[in-house]
Protein backbone atom coordinates (compact mmCIF):
# COMPACT_ATOMS: atom_id res chain seq x y z
CA UNK A 1 0.00 0.00 0.00
CA UNK A 2 0.90 3.63 -0.19
CA UNK A 3 1.27 3.78 3.58
CA UNK A 4 4.77 5.22 3.56
CA UNK A 5 4.44 7.39 0.54
CA UNK A 6 5.34 6.25 -2.91
CA UNK A 7 8.74 4.60 -2.92
CA UNK A 8 8.37 2.17 -5.77
CA UNK A 9 5.90 0.38 -7.99
CA UNK A 10 7.09 -2.93 -6.55
CA UNK A 11 5.30 -2.09 -3.27
CA UNK A 12 1.96 -1.27 -4.90
CA UNK A 13 -1.07 -3.45 -5.37
CA UNK A 14 -2.89 -3.30 -8.66
CA UNK A 15 -5.77 -1.58 -6.85
CA UNK A 16 -3.40 1.20 -5.69
CA UNK A 17 -2.27 1.71 -9.27
CA UNK A 18 -5.88 1.80 -10.49
CA UNK A 19 -6.74 4.39 -7.88
CA UNK A 20 -3.82 6.61 -8.89
CA UNK A 21 -4.67 6.32 -12.58
CA UNK A 22 -8.34 7.12 -12.01
CA UNK A 23 -7.42 10.13 -9.90
CA UNK A 24 -4.96 11.27 -12.58
CA UNK A 25 -7.64 11.03 -15.26
CA UNK A 26 -9.66 13.55 -13.30
CA UNK A 27 -6.57 15.73 -12.83
CA UNK A 28 -6.09 15.81 -16.60
CA UNK A 29 -9.30 17.82 -16.81
CA UNK A 30 -7.86 20.45 -14.46
CA UNK A 31 -4.89 20.74 -16.80
CA UNK A 32 -7.18 21.49 -19.73
CA UNK A 33 -8.90 24.38 -17.97
CA UNK A 34 -8.21 28.02 -18.57
CA UNK A 35 -7.52 28.48 -14.85
CA UNK A 36 -5.37 25.44 -14.08
CA UNK A 37 -5.57 25.60 -10.33
CA UNK A 38 -7.72 24.06 -7.65
CA UNK A 39 -7.57 24.93 -3.93
CA UNK A 40 -7.21 21.35 -2.70
CA UNK A 41 -3.77 21.56 -1.04
CA UNK A 42 -3.92 25.20 0.02
CA UNK A 43 -1.65 25.78 2.97
CA UNK A 44 0.29 22.57 2.36
CA UNK A 45 4.02 22.57 1.77
CA UNK A 46 5.76 20.21 -0.61
CA UNK A 47 9.53 19.99 -0.61
CA UNK A 48 11.35 18.88 -3.73
CA UNK A 49 14.55 17.39 -2.33
CA UNK A 50 16.72 16.72 -5.34
CA UNK A 51 20.23 15.45 -4.67
CA UNK A 52 20.67 14.73 -8.36
CA UNK A 53 20.01 17.38 -10.99
CA UNK A 54 16.75 17.00 -12.86
CA UNK A 55 14.92 19.81 -14.55
CA UNK A 56 12.04 17.91 -16.06
CA UNK A 57 10.90 15.78 -13.17
CA UNK A 58 11.39 18.56 -10.66
CA UNK A 59 9.45 21.02 -12.80
CA UNK A 60 6.68 18.49 -13.30
CA UNK A 61 6.32 17.98 -9.54
CA UNK A 62 6.49 21.73 -9.02
CA UNK A 63 3.71 22.42 -11.53
CA UNK A 64 1.64 19.56 -10.10
CA UNK A 65 1.95 20.93 -6.56
CA UNK A 66 1.15 24.46 -7.66
CA UNK A 67 -1.92 23.38 -9.62
CA UNK A 68 -3.20 21.95 -6.33
CA UNK A 69 -2.37 25.27 -4.61
CA UNK A 70 0.38 23.80 -2.42
CA UNK A 71 3.50 25.81 -1.67
CA UNK A 72 6.37 24.08 -3.41
CA UNK A 73 9.92 24.56 -2.17
CA UNK A 74 12.90 23.31 -4.13
CA UNK A 75 15.80 22.11 -2.06
CA UNK A 76 18.82 21.10 -4.09
CA UNK A 77 21.81 20.56 -1.83
CA UNK A 78 25.16 20.67 -3.56
CA UNK A 79 26.07 17.03 -3.86
CA UNK A 80 29.64 17.66 -2.78
CA UNK A 81 28.61 18.57 0.74
CA UNK A 82 26.37 15.55 0.99
CA UNK A 83 28.53 12.59 0.18
CA UNK A 84 28.24 11.03 3.60
CA UNK A 85 25.14 9.05 4.40
CA UNK A 86 24.76 10.70 7.78
CA UNK A 87 24.51 14.10 6.31
CA UNK A 88 21.68 13.06 4.01
CA UNK A 89 19.66 11.91 6.97
CA UNK A 90 20.65 15.05 8.80
CA UNK A 91 19.30 17.13 5.94
CA UNK A 92 16.11 15.08 5.98
CA UNK A 93 15.63 15.53 9.71
CA UNK A 94 16.19 19.25 9.39
CA UNK A 95 13.60 19.39 6.68
CA UNK A 96 11.15 17.36 8.72
CA UNK A 97 11.45 19.83 11.55
CA UNK A 98 9.99 22.42 9.16
CA UNK A 99 6.85 20.29 8.88
CA UNK A 100 6.47 19.65 5.17
CA UNK A 101 3.37 17.79 4.05
CA UNK A 102 5.20 15.75 1.43
CA UNK A 103 8.82 15.36 0.40
CA UNK A 104 9.78 14.44 -3.15
CA UNK A 105 13.22 12.82 -3.22
CA UNK A 106 15.64 12.13 -6.03
CA UNK A 107 19.04 10.65 -5.36
CA UNK A 108 21.72 8.91 -7.41
CA UNK A 109 21.88 6.07 -4.89
CA UNK A 110 19.19 3.40 -4.72
CA UNK A 111 17.35 3.22 -1.42
CA UNK A 112 17.94 6.77 -0.22
CA UNK A 113 14.24 7.76 -0.46
CA UNK A 114 13.34 4.82 1.75
CA UNK A 115 15.98 5.72 4.32
CA UNK A 116 14.63 9.26 4.35
CA UNK A 117 11.05 8.00 4.60
CA UNK A 118 12.03 6.02 7.68
CA UNK A 119 13.05 9.26 9.37
CA UNK A 120 10.20 11.50 8.33
CA UNK A 121 6.64 11.99 9.48
CA UNK A 122 5.75 13.34 6.06
CA UNK A 123 5.11 10.99 3.15
CA UNK A 124 8.03 10.57 0.79
CA UNK A 125 7.62 10.31 -2.97
CA UNK A 126 10.48 8.74 -4.87
CA UNK A 127 11.36 10.80 -7.92
CA UNK A 128 14.10 8.41 -8.99
CA UNK A 129 16.77 6.63 -6.95
CA UNK A 130 19.83 5.21 -8.65
CA UNK A 131 19.00 2.20 -10.81
CA UNK A 132 16.18 1.23 -8.46
CA UNK A 133 12.83 2.86 -9.28
CA UNK A 134 11.17 5.91 -10.77
CA UNK A 135 7.55 5.19 -9.89
CA UNK A 136 5.86 8.34 -11.19
CA UNK A 137 7.46 7.78 -14.60
CA UNK A 138 5.97 4.30 -14.79
CA UNK A 139 2.58 5.61 -13.69
CA UNK A 140 2.57 8.31 -16.35
CA UNK A 141 3.53 5.66 -18.90
CA UNK A 142 0.56 3.55 -17.80
CA UNK A 143 -1.73 6.55 -18.04
CA UNK A 144 -0.48 7.37 -21.54
CA UNK A 145 -0.91 3.79 -22.74
CA UNK A 146 -4.38 3.54 -21.25
CA UNK A 147 -5.34 6.81 -22.88
CA UNK A 148 -4.10 5.59 -26.26
CA UNK A 149 -5.26 1.98 -26.11
CA UNK A 150 -8.17 2.10 -23.70
CA UNK A 151 -6.63 -0.70 -21.64
CA UNK A 152 -3.34 -2.19 -20.47
CA UNK A 153 -4.43 -5.75 -19.82
CA UNK A 154 -3.32 -8.07 -22.59
CA UNK A 155 -1.09 -5.57 -24.41
CA UNK A 156 2.47 -6.38 -25.41
CA UNK A 157 5.00 -3.80 -24.26
CA UNK A 158 8.60 -3.87 -25.49
CA UNK A 159 11.21 -1.90 -23.57
CA UNK A 160 14.48 -1.31 -25.38
CA UNK A 161 17.75 -0.04 -23.98
CA UNK A 162 20.00 -0.23 -20.99
CA UNK A 163 17.66 -2.35 -18.89
CA UNK A 164 20.38 -3.17 -16.36
CA UNK A 165 21.01 0.44 -15.35
CA UNK A 166 17.55 1.91 -15.80
CA UNK A 167 15.20 2.76 -12.95
CA UNK A 168 12.58 3.62 -15.55
CA UNK A 169 12.81 0.10 -16.95
CA UNK A 170 12.44 -1.47 -13.51
CA UNK A 171 9.43 0.60 -12.56
CA UNK A 172 7.83 0.08 -15.95
CA UNK A 173 8.40 -3.67 -15.79
CA UNK A 174 6.66 -3.89 -12.40
CA UNK A 175 3.91 -1.51 -13.50
CA UNK A 176 2.97 -3.09 -16.80
CA UNK A 177 3.18 -6.63 -15.39
CA UNK A 178 0.93 -5.74 -12.46
CA UNK A 179 -1.58 -4.26 -14.86
CA UNK A 180 -1.70 -7.43 -16.92
CA UNK A 181 0.51 -6.61 -19.91
CA UNK A 182 3.13 -8.87 -21.45
CA UNK A 183 6.50 -7.18 -21.05
CA UNK A 184 9.51 -7.82 -23.28
CA UNK A 185 12.91 -6.26 -22.90
CA UNK A 186 15.49 -5.92 -25.65
CA UNK A 187 19.11 -4.91 -25.31
CA UNK A 188 22.62 -5.98 -26.10
CA UNK A 189 23.59 -8.74 -23.62
CA UNK A 190 25.78 -6.31 -21.67
CA UNK A 191 22.75 -4.16 -20.92
CA UNK A 192 20.50 -6.98 -19.74
CA UNK A 193 20.67 -7.70 -16.03
CA UNK A 194 21.37 -11.28 -15.02
CA UNK A 195 18.20 -13.26 -14.39
CA UNK A 196 16.04 -10.48 -15.83
CA UNK A 197 13.45 -13.05 -16.85
CA UNK A 198 12.86 -13.89 -13.19
CA UNK A 199 10.95 -10.58 -13.03
CA UNK A 200 8.42 -12.08 -15.40
CA UNK A 201 9.58 -10.49 -18.65
CA UNK A 202 10.84 -12.05 -21.86
CA UNK A 203 14.36 -10.96 -22.79
CA UNK A 204 15.59 -10.54 -26.36
CA UNK A 205 18.88 -9.61 -27.92
CA UNK A 206 17.21 -9.13 -31.30
CA UNK A 207 15.15 -5.99 -31.65
CA UNK A 208 13.13 -7.41 -34.48
CA UNK A 209 11.94 -10.39 -32.46
CA UNK A 210 11.25 -8.23 -29.43
CA UNK A 211 9.16 -5.77 -31.40
CA UNK A 212 7.23 -8.42 -33.33
CA UNK A 213 3.54 -7.82 -32.69
CA UNK A 214 4.11 -5.22 -29.93
CA UNK A 215 1.45 -2.65 -29.03
CA UNK A 216 3.87 -0.36 -27.24
CA UNK A 217 7.52 0.21 -28.15
CA UNK A 218 9.41 2.03 -25.44
CA UNK A 219 12.95 3.22 -26.08
CA UNK A 220 15.05 4.18 -23.07
CA UNK A 221 17.56 6.99 -23.02
CA UNK A 222 21.09 5.73 -23.56
CA UNK A 223 23.67 7.28 -21.27
CA UNK A 224 26.29 8.20 -23.84
CA UNK A 225 29.17 7.72 -21.42
CA UNK A 226 28.15 4.10 -20.97
CA UNK A 227 28.48 3.55 -24.68
CA UNK A 228 32.15 4.38 -24.76
CA UNK A 229 33.42 0.85 -25.01
CA UNK A 230 32.46 -1.17 -22.00
CA UNK A 231 28.86 -1.97 -22.85
CA UNK A 232 28.71 -1.48 -26.56
CA UNK A 233 31.19 -0.77 -29.31
CA UNK A 234 29.78 2.51 -30.61
CA UNK A 235 26.81 4.81 -30.75
CA UNK A 236 26.50 4.07 -34.44
CA UNK A 237 26.34 0.36 -33.87
CA UNK A 238 23.81 0.73 -31.07
CA UNK A 239 21.68 2.93 -33.23
CA UNK A 240 21.85 0.53 -36.18
CA UNK A 241 20.94 -2.48 -34.03
CA UNK A 242 18.66 -1.15 -31.29
CA UNK A 243 17.66 2.32 -32.44
CA UNK A 244 13.97 2.44 -33.34
CA UNK A 245 13.02 3.85 -36.73
CA UNK A 246 10.04 3.50 -39.01
CA UNK A 247 11.54 0.55 -40.85
CA UNK A 248 12.00 -1.49 -37.67
CA UNK A 249 8.65 -0.37 -36.36
CA UNK A 250 6.95 -2.23 -39.19
CA UNK A 251 7.34 -5.44 -37.22
CA UNK A 252 5.19 -4.04 -34.42
CA UNK A 253 1.40 -3.86 -34.65
CA UNK A 254 0.06 -1.39 -37.18
CA UNK A 255 -1.30 0.83 -34.43
CA UNK A 256 1.72 0.51 -32.12
CA UNK A 257 2.77 3.61 -30.21
CA UNK A 258 6.33 4.69 -29.45
CA UNK A 259 7.31 6.02 -26.05
CA UNK A 260 10.44 7.49 -24.50
CA UNK A 261 11.03 8.86 -21.00
CA UNK A 262 13.02 11.79 -22.42
CA UNK A 263 15.20 13.54 -23.15
CA UNK A 264 15.70 11.78 -26.49
CA UNK A 265 19.10 11.35 -28.07
CA UNK A 266 17.77 11.92 -31.56
CA UNK A 267 19.22 9.42 -33.98
CA UNK A 268 20.42 7.09 -31.21
CA UNK A 269 17.45 5.46 -29.48
CA UNK A 270 14.91 6.93 -31.86
CA UNK A 271 15.16 8.24 -35.39
CA UNK A 272 14.68 12.03 -35.40
CA UNK A 273 11.49 11.73 -37.37
CA UNK A 274 9.97 9.29 -34.86
CA UNK A 275 11.01 11.39 -31.91
CA UNK A 276 8.85 14.26 -33.12
CA UNK A 277 5.85 12.66 -34.78
CA UNK A 278 3.20 10.01 -34.36
CA UNK A 279 3.16 7.25 -33.52
CA UNK A 280 5.40 8.58 -30.78
CA UNK A 281 3.51 10.02 -27.81
CA UNK A 282 6.44 11.56 -25.96
CA UNK A 283 4.81 14.91 -25.31
CA UNK A 284 1.65 13.20 -24.07
CA UNK A 285 3.86 11.39 -21.58
CA UNK A 286 5.19 14.73 -20.36
CA UNK A 287 1.68 16.20 -20.10
CA UNK A 288 0.43 13.13 -18.27
CA UNK A 289 3.36 13.38 -15.88
CA UNK A 290 1.82 16.48 -14.34
CA UNK A 291 -1.56 14.75 -13.92
CA UNK A 292 0.04 11.69 -12.33
CA UNK A 293 2.04 13.81 -9.89
CA UNK A 294 -1.08 15.80 -9.02
CA UNK A 295 -2.85 12.52 -8.31
CA UNK A 296 -0.02 11.22 -6.13
CA UNK A 297 0.22 14.51 -4.22
CA UNK A 298 -3.56 14.62 -3.78
CA UNK A 299 -3.59 11.10 -2.39
CA UNK A 300 -0.56 11.52 -0.13
CA UNK A 301 0.28 15.11 0.79
CA UNK A 302 -0.80 16.26 4.18
CA UNK A 303 -1.76 12.84 5.40
CA UNK A 304 -0.18 12.29 8.76
CA UNK A 305 1.65 9.06 9.41
CA UNK A 306 -1.11 7.67 11.61
CA UNK A 307 -3.74 8.21 8.93
CA UNK A 308 -1.55 6.62 6.34
CA UNK A 309 -0.83 3.57 8.43
CA UNK A 310 -4.50 2.95 9.11
CA UNK A 311 -5.02 2.01 5.48
CA UNK B 1 -21.86 11.15 0.47
CA UNK B 2 -24.25 9.15 -1.58
CA UNK B 3 -22.21 6.02 -2.07
CA UNK B 4 -22.10 4.80 1.50
CA UNK B 5 -24.12 1.73 2.19
CA UNK B 6 -25.97 1.54 5.47
CA UNK B 7 -23.74 0.04 8.07
CA UNK B 8 -24.76 -3.00 10.07
CA UNK B 9 -27.26 -4.13 7.48
CA UNK B 10 -26.06 -7.40 6.01
CA UNK B 11 -29.31 -8.15 4.16
CA UNK B 12 -29.26 -7.81 0.35
CA UNK B 13 -30.92 -4.74 -1.22
CA UNK B 14 -34.68 -4.88 -0.87
CA UNK B 15 -36.77 -5.69 -3.90
CA UNK B 16 -39.15 -3.06 -5.23
CA UNK B 17 -41.81 -2.50 -2.62
CA UNK B 18 -40.01 -4.81 -0.23
CA UNK B 19 -39.07 -4.05 3.32
CA UNK B 20 -35.59 -2.80 4.10
CA UNK B 21 -35.97 -2.30 7.82
CA UNK B 22 -34.01 0.97 8.22
CA UNK B 23 -34.81 2.44 4.81
CA UNK B 24 -37.85 4.41 3.72
CA UNK B 25 -38.60 5.67 0.23
CA UNK B 26 -39.55 9.35 0.35
CA UNK B 27 -39.72 9.97 -3.40
CA UNK B 28 -40.33 7.29 -6.00
CA UNK B 29 -39.61 7.59 -9.68
CA UNK B 30 -42.97 9.14 -10.50
CA UNK B 31 -42.68 11.71 -7.71
CA UNK B 32 -39.14 12.59 -8.87
CA UNK B 33 -40.34 12.96 -12.42
CA UNK B 34 -43.24 15.23 -11.35
CA UNK B 35 -40.95 17.36 -9.20
CA UNK B 36 -38.57 17.83 -12.12
CA UNK B 37 -41.44 18.81 -14.41
CA UNK B 38 -42.60 21.43 -11.94
CA UNK B 39 -39.06 22.71 -11.41
CA UNK B 40 -38.58 23.04 -15.18
CA UNK B 41 -41.72 25.20 -15.34
CA UNK B 42 -40.45 27.31 -12.45
CA UNK B 43 -37.13 27.77 -14.23
CA UNK B 44 -38.96 28.96 -17.35
CA UNK B 45 -41.09 31.29 -15.27
CA UNK B 46 -38.17 32.82 -13.45
CA UNK B 47 -35.70 33.29 -16.31
CA UNK B 48 -36.32 35.64 -19.19
CA UNK B 49 -33.44 34.73 -21.46
CA UNK B 50 -33.76 30.97 -21.66
CA UNK B 51 -30.97 30.72 -24.23
CA UNK B 52 -28.49 31.79 -21.54
CA UNK B 53 -29.27 28.89 -19.23
CA UNK B 54 -26.59 26.35 -18.43
CA UNK B 55 -27.53 23.33 -16.32
CA UNK B 56 -24.66 21.96 -14.25
CA UNK B 57 -25.10 18.69 -12.39
CA UNK B 58 -23.08 17.90 -9.29
CA UNK B 59 -22.02 14.21 -9.44
CA UNK B 60 -23.16 11.72 -8.95
CA UNK B 61 -26.86 12.28 -8.27
CA UNK B 62 -27.16 15.74 -9.79
CA UNK B 63 -26.11 14.61 -13.25
CA UNK B 64 -29.17 12.52 -14.27
CA UNK B 65 -31.39 15.19 -12.73
CA UNK B 66 -29.72 17.94 -14.79
CA UNK B 67 -30.19 15.87 -17.94
CA UNK B 68 -33.86 15.30 -17.15
CA UNK B 69 -34.34 19.02 -16.52
CA UNK B 70 -32.75 19.77 -19.89
CA UNK B 71 -35.17 17.34 -21.54
CA UNK B 72 -38.09 18.95 -19.72
CA UNK B 73 -36.97 22.46 -20.72
CA UNK B 74 -36.76 21.30 -24.31
CA UNK B 75 -40.27 19.92 -24.14
CA UNK B 76 -41.66 23.13 -22.69
CA UNK B 77 -39.74 25.70 -24.75
CA UNK B 78 -38.11 23.86 -27.66
CA UNK B 79 -34.78 25.31 -26.57
CA UNK B 80 -31.76 23.06 -26.05
CA UNK B 81 -29.93 23.80 -22.81
CA UNK B 82 -26.25 22.99 -22.31
CA UNK B 83 -25.62 20.42 -19.57
CA UNK B 84 -22.32 20.30 -17.71
CA UNK B 85 -20.91 18.11 -14.94
CA UNK B 86 -18.97 19.70 -12.11
CA UNK B 87 -17.24 17.62 -9.44
CA UNK B 88 -16.74 19.51 -6.20
CA UNK B 89 -14.34 17.13 -4.48
CA UNK B 90 -11.19 19.19 -5.07
CA UNK B 91 -13.01 22.19 -3.54
CA UNK B 92 -14.24 20.49 -0.38
CA UNK B 93 -13.48 22.27 2.87
CA UNK B 94 -12.81 19.13 4.87
CA UNK B 95 -9.91 17.63 2.92
CA UNK B 96 -7.17 19.40 4.80
CA UNK B 97 -8.45 18.72 8.28
CA UNK B 98 -9.65 15.16 7.78
CA UNK B 99 -6.88 13.60 5.73
CA UNK B 100 -9.48 11.61 3.83
CA UNK B 101 -9.03 11.46 0.09
CA UNK B 102 -12.36 10.75 -1.56
CA UNK B 103 -12.36 9.51 -5.14
CA UNK B 104 -12.68 12.25 -7.73
CA UNK B 105 -15.66 12.30 -10.04
CA UNK B 106 -15.90 13.48 -13.60
CA UNK B 107 -15.98 17.14 -14.55
CA UNK B 108 -17.14 18.06 -18.05
CA UNK B 109 -17.92 21.66 -18.76
CA UNK B 110 -18.68 21.72 -22.49
CA UNK B 111 -18.85 25.49 -22.86
CA UNK B 112 -17.77 28.65 -21.09
CA UNK B 113 -19.88 29.90 -18.21
CA UNK B 114 -19.22 33.59 -18.88
CA UNK B 115 -22.44 35.59 -19.10
CA UNK B 116 -24.55 32.44 -18.66
CA UNK B 117 -27.12 31.81 -15.97
CA UNK B 118 -25.83 28.64 -14.38
CA UNK B 119 -28.30 26.38 -12.63
CA UNK B 120 -26.49 24.02 -10.27
CA UNK B 121 -28.35 20.77 -9.82
CA UNK B 122 -27.79 18.59 -6.75
CA UNK B 123 -29.75 15.62 -5.53
CA UNK B 124 -29.76 16.31 -1.80
CA UNK B 125 -29.03 19.69 -0.21
CA UNK B 126 -28.19 19.88 3.44
CA UNK B 127 -25.34 21.76 5.06
CA UNK B 128 -24.78 23.93 1.98
CA UNK B 129 -21.12 22.96 1.83
CA UNK B 130 -21.38 21.13 -1.47
CA UNK B 131 -23.12 24.12 -3.06
CA UNK B 132 -20.44 26.42 -1.64
CA UNK B 133 -17.78 24.19 -3.17
CA UNK B 134 -19.66 24.03 -6.46
CA UNK B 135 -19.85 27.82 -6.64
CA UNK B 136 -16.11 28.13 -6.02
CA UNK B 137 -15.45 25.53 -8.71
CA UNK B 138 -17.79 27.32 -11.09
CA UNK B 139 -15.93 30.61 -10.69
CA UNK B 140 -12.78 28.87 -11.91
CA UNK B 141 -14.58 28.35 -15.21
CA UNK B 142 -15.48 32.00 -15.68
CA UNK B 143 -17.91 34.66 -14.56
CA UNK B 144 -21.52 33.55 -14.80
CA UNK B 145 -24.20 36.23 -15.02
CA UNK B 146 -26.03 34.46 -12.24
CA UNK B 147 -26.16 31.21 -10.32
CA UNK B 148 -29.31 29.42 -9.21
CA UNK B 149 -29.60 26.14 -7.34
CA UNK B 150 -31.88 23.14 -7.78
CA UNK B 151 -32.09 20.43 -5.13
CA UNK B 152 -34.39 17.49 -5.54
CA UNK B 153 -34.47 17.15 -1.76
CA UNK B 154 -33.74 19.77 0.86
CA UNK B 155 -33.23 18.09 4.20
CA UNK B 156 -32.27 21.18 6.19
CA UNK B 157 -29.35 21.33 8.65
CA UNK B 158 -27.85 24.30 6.80
CA UNK B 159 -24.43 25.37 8.08
CA UNK B 160 -23.73 28.06 5.50
CA UNK B 161 -25.91 30.92 4.21
CA UNK B 162 -26.96 29.09 1.04
CA UNK B 163 -30.42 29.43 -0.46
CA UNK B 164 -31.90 26.75 -2.70
CA UNK B 165 -33.94 28.35 -5.50
CA UNK B 166 -35.87 25.29 -6.64
CA UNK B 167 -36.69 22.48 -4.21
CA UNK B 168 -38.27 19.19 -5.23
CA UNK B 169 -39.32 18.31 -1.72
CA UNK B 170 -38.43 19.42 1.78
CA UNK B 171 -37.75 16.37 3.91
CA UNK B 172 -37.08 16.88 7.60
CA UNK B 173 -34.45 14.42 8.77
CA UNK B 174 -32.25 13.65 11.68
CA UNK B 175 -28.61 14.48 11.19
CA UNK B 176 -27.70 10.85 11.72
CA UNK B 177 -29.82 9.75 8.79
CA UNK B 178 -28.55 9.48 5.23
CA UNK B 179 -30.65 10.68 2.33
CA UNK B 180 -29.71 9.46 -1.11
CA UNK B 181 -30.88 9.36 -4.66
CA UNK B 182 -30.34 5.94 -6.12
CA UNK B 183 -31.44 3.34 -8.59
CA UNK B 184 -32.08 -0.13 -7.32
CA UNK B 185 -29.25 -1.53 -9.41
CA UNK B 186 -26.69 0.94 -8.05
CA UNK B 187 -26.52 3.00 -11.25
CA UNK B 188 -28.13 6.37 -11.81
CA UNK B 189 -30.46 5.10 -14.52
CA UNK B 190 -34.22 5.34 -14.06
CA UNK B 191 -36.21 4.24 -12.21
CA UNK B 192 -34.76 6.39 -9.46
CA UNK B 193 -35.87 6.86 -5.90
CA UNK B 194 -34.90 8.93 -2.91
CA UNK B 195 -34.50 6.98 0.28
CA UNK B 196 -33.79 7.87 3.88
CA UNK B 197 -31.46 5.45 5.59
CA UNK B 198 -31.11 5.35 9.34
CA UNK B 199 -27.67 5.86 10.84
CA UNK B 200 -26.19 6.85 7.53
CA UNK B 201 -23.53 9.03 9.06
CA UNK B 202 -23.24 12.78 9.06
CA UNK B 203 -25.04 15.21 6.84
CA UNK B 204 -22.73 16.03 4.01
CA UNK B 205 -24.48 18.04 1.35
Amino acid sequence: MMGRGLLGIEDLERSDIERILETAERMQEVGRRDVKKVPTLRGRTIVNLFFEPSTRTRTSFEIAGKRLSADVVNFMPASSSLTKHESILDTAKNLDAMDPDAVVVRHAVAGVPKRIADELGAPVINAGDGAHEHPTQALLDLLTVREEKGRIDGLTVTIIGDIAHSRVARSDIYAFLKMGAEVRVAAPPTMLPACVESLGVKAFTSLREAIDGADVVMALRIQMERLSGALFPSVREYSATFGVDRAKLRYAKDDAIVMHPGPVNRGVELSPDLADHRPSVILDQVRNGVAIRMAVLYLLAGRRRVEREEE
Amino acid sequence: MTNDSPRGNPSPPAQAGGAESDCRVVLDDLAISRALTRIAHEIVERNEDLGKLYLVGVPNGGVPLARQLAANLHEITGIDTVVGILDTTLYRDDLISSGSRPPLRRTEMPSAVDDRVVILVDDVASTGRTIRAAMDALMDFGRPRGVQVVALVDRGHRELPIKIDYVGKNIPTKRSELVKLRARDGSYQRPLEVVVLAEGGRADG
